[in-house]
């Protein structure tokens, strides 16, 4: 089947270099994730009081947590620069022009990425804004990994549309959940930085679930034969269990670590790896979004190209 | 649609310059206008020939919490300086539970009259990577000036409620850091970002009968006019009620203050 489909989606011209490109971006974003994660759980985040220079110099003293947050300010200015190529790539050689936007997109929230992150120092960190700047974060990674899914060789191919006559459409479904992930993402984040309780990322946390549990169940039962939509259920499943409990472990961290004063390790490594986390299940179910919109049409669409998940399989 | 590639560079640019002029930045705490008490005209003064005082010990009831230690092998300056190991400072004890790092103050009692701000600064040290003093008093409008005697670079950081907050570094050697505040507030959390272990306190009053307890919990408010007070004593951790007393001329009187060792601090 996958032989008699053209290599090439029409209008579309799969650039390697530019997807290894934005798939090095997209990599180098996810550790500058890890270590703005690292800053606020070694409460480094005004151990350099001023912004954009640090200590009035480009060499600060790397001392205590002076480490965590200008090893934060270097990562995010590689990421700057990353973006900025990755931008004027796009820019110059893409042939869509939705995909040269993305560029700027994803040019425009690095840029105001770090002017939130200098509010963070100048203002003293308040509680909205360094949610946001956490906020933002995950969208800008987001971005960044659509553009590479989008850069790929197997979203250049042409494929078929498969049919998804039941109700709700995965579409949706997929959509709902990426939407309830990231508002939980900002329950996560202002939670993170003492804007609100715990509560609200608790019942974000259940809705969540549930959403990812609907949306990968769906996956499954109705794209079974289908591989690249079966294997986004399956790492969907694997990492909101992950997620959940290291959900629980960062939360009974967080207590442990109160009697304790100093940030000990466990509830670092623990709330790290739950941040990280859940940038990568925001980053799994967009990518799965994108495949299913890529594959599964909004119910009985008529045309040729549609096909059964059988007539795919074969 | 078509974008100039000068388009773009200037939006960057623009943007990029907002956020290094535009973006809040510390205000001079001097700019800060003062807060009444500072400023106030002068009012009644204590006539030294019938001033009393209220003396007294301030306690804990129950076993104080064994206090963490605390790990400095991060920092090896500080910690080839230490010959003890660092714990922390919450709850300090002396002889028959006297409890340290009590801000004994006189709430309200003394309306009407006014108090300048002493001209000596109250010091705050940074030592092997630890504040020293814990808690800090001082009058609005005091100077305190900020010393770091430690081999690293320090943060310093206040986070009050009522003033201003600011964060500045001091690098070994450093000249100190001049500072006051124009509110009344107690107590103010100051902490180093840079050694997130090291906090500590500062209380701003606007009177001076105030006192912070040694080990001894003993505290004495001296040159006090007659009068009725209402008298607190603030602990970092623990929690206790105001107390009432009147003061007759001459007068010399005796007040406890006891904390509950709760685990919850209430």
């Amino acid at each position: 089947m996958k032989a008699s489909l053209p290599l090439v989606r029409m209008g579309t011209v799969y650039n390697s270099n530019m997807h290894r490109y934005a798939v090095t971006t997209a990599c180098s974003t996810f550790l500058l994730l890890i270590a703005g994660a690292l800053v606020t759980s070694n409460d480094a985040g005004l151990s350099i009081p001023d912004w954009p220079l640090a200590y009035g110099s480009l060499t600060p003293p790397m001392v205590g947590g002076i480490r965590y947050e200008f090893t934060h300010r270097v990562i995010a200015t590689c990421i700057g620069l990353l973006t900025i190529g990755l931008a004027v790539w796009l820019w110059r050689a893409e042939k869509r022009g939705w995909m040269r936007w993305m560029g700027i997109a994803a040019l425009g929230g690095v840029i105001a990425q770090g002017i939130l992150g200098g509010m963070t120092v100048r203002m003293f960190q308040p509680p909205p804004v360094s949610a946001a700047h956490a906020t933002l974060a995950q969208l800008f990674f987001s971005t960044v990994v659509a553009i590479a899914v989008f850069t790929s060789p197997w979203w250049s191919r042409e494929l078929p549309t498969l049919e998804d006559p039941k109700s709700p459409p995965v579409r949706s479904l997929v959509v709902w959940t990426a939407v309830a992930i990231f508002l939980q993402l900002i329950l996560g984040a202002a939670f993170r930085h003492k804007a609100f309780g715990i509560i609200p990322h608790l019942i974000g946390a259940v809705i969540v679930t549930i959403l990812i549990f609907m949306t990968a169940g769906a996956l499954k039962r109705r794209f079974a034969n289908v591989p690249a939509l079966r294997n986004c259920a399956r790492i969907l499943h694997i990492l909101i269990g992950v997620q959940l409990l290291l959900g629980g472990g960062a939360y009974w961290s967080r207590i442990y670590a109160a009697q304790f004063p100093q940030p000990i390790a466990v509830m670092v490594a623990l709330t790290v790896i739950h941040t990280v986390t859940g940038a990568l299940v925001l980053a799994a179910t967009l990518v799965t979004s994108l495949i299913t919109y890529r594959l599964a049409g909004a119910g009985k669409l008529a045309g040729e190209s549609i096909r059964t998940t059988e007539q795919v399989a074969q | 649609m078509k974008i100039t590639r000068l388009g773009i560079y200037s939006l960057a640019l623009g943007a990029f310059a907002l956020a290094i002029t535009g973006c809040g930045g510390k205000k001079d705490e001097s700019a800060e206008a003062p807060a009444p008490a500072a400023n106030a005209p002068a009012g009644k003064t204590v006539d030294p020939a019938t001033a009393g005082e209220v003396m007294g010990t301030v306690k804990l009831d129950g076993a104080p919490p064994k206090m963490k230690a605390i790990s400095i092998a991060a920092e090896p300056a500080c910690a080839k300086t230490r010959t003890t190991p660092l714990t922390s400072e919450e709850v300090v004890t002396g002889d028959g539970g006297s409890l340290a790092n009590v801000v004994v103050y006189i709430k309200s009692g003394l309306e009407g009259y006014s108090f300048p701000a002493p001209s000596a600064p109250v010091k705050f040290t940074q030592e092997g990577c630890q504040y020293h003093p814990h808690v800090a008093g001082m009058m609005v409008a005091q100077n305190v000036d900020v010393i770091n005697s430690d081999q690293t670079t320090h943060n310093i950081h206040p986070i009050p409620m009522e003033n201003r907050e600011w964060n500045e570094s001091q690098p070994p050697g450093a000249a100190p850091i001049e500072k006051s505040f124009a509110r009344e507030e107690v107590a103010i959390p100051v902490k180093c970002n840079v050694h997130p272990w090291m906090k500590a306190y500062m209380a701003v009053l606007p009177n001076p009968y105030f006192q912070v307890t040694d080990k001894d919990g003993k505290f004495d408010l001296k040159n006090l006019p007659p009068g009725t007070y209402t008298i607190v004593a603030w602990h970092e951790l623990y929690k206790t009620d105001p107390q009432t007393i009147t003061i007759g001329a001459k007068e010399s009187k005796t007040v406890t203050f006891t904390f509950k060792a709760t685990a919850s601090g209430d």
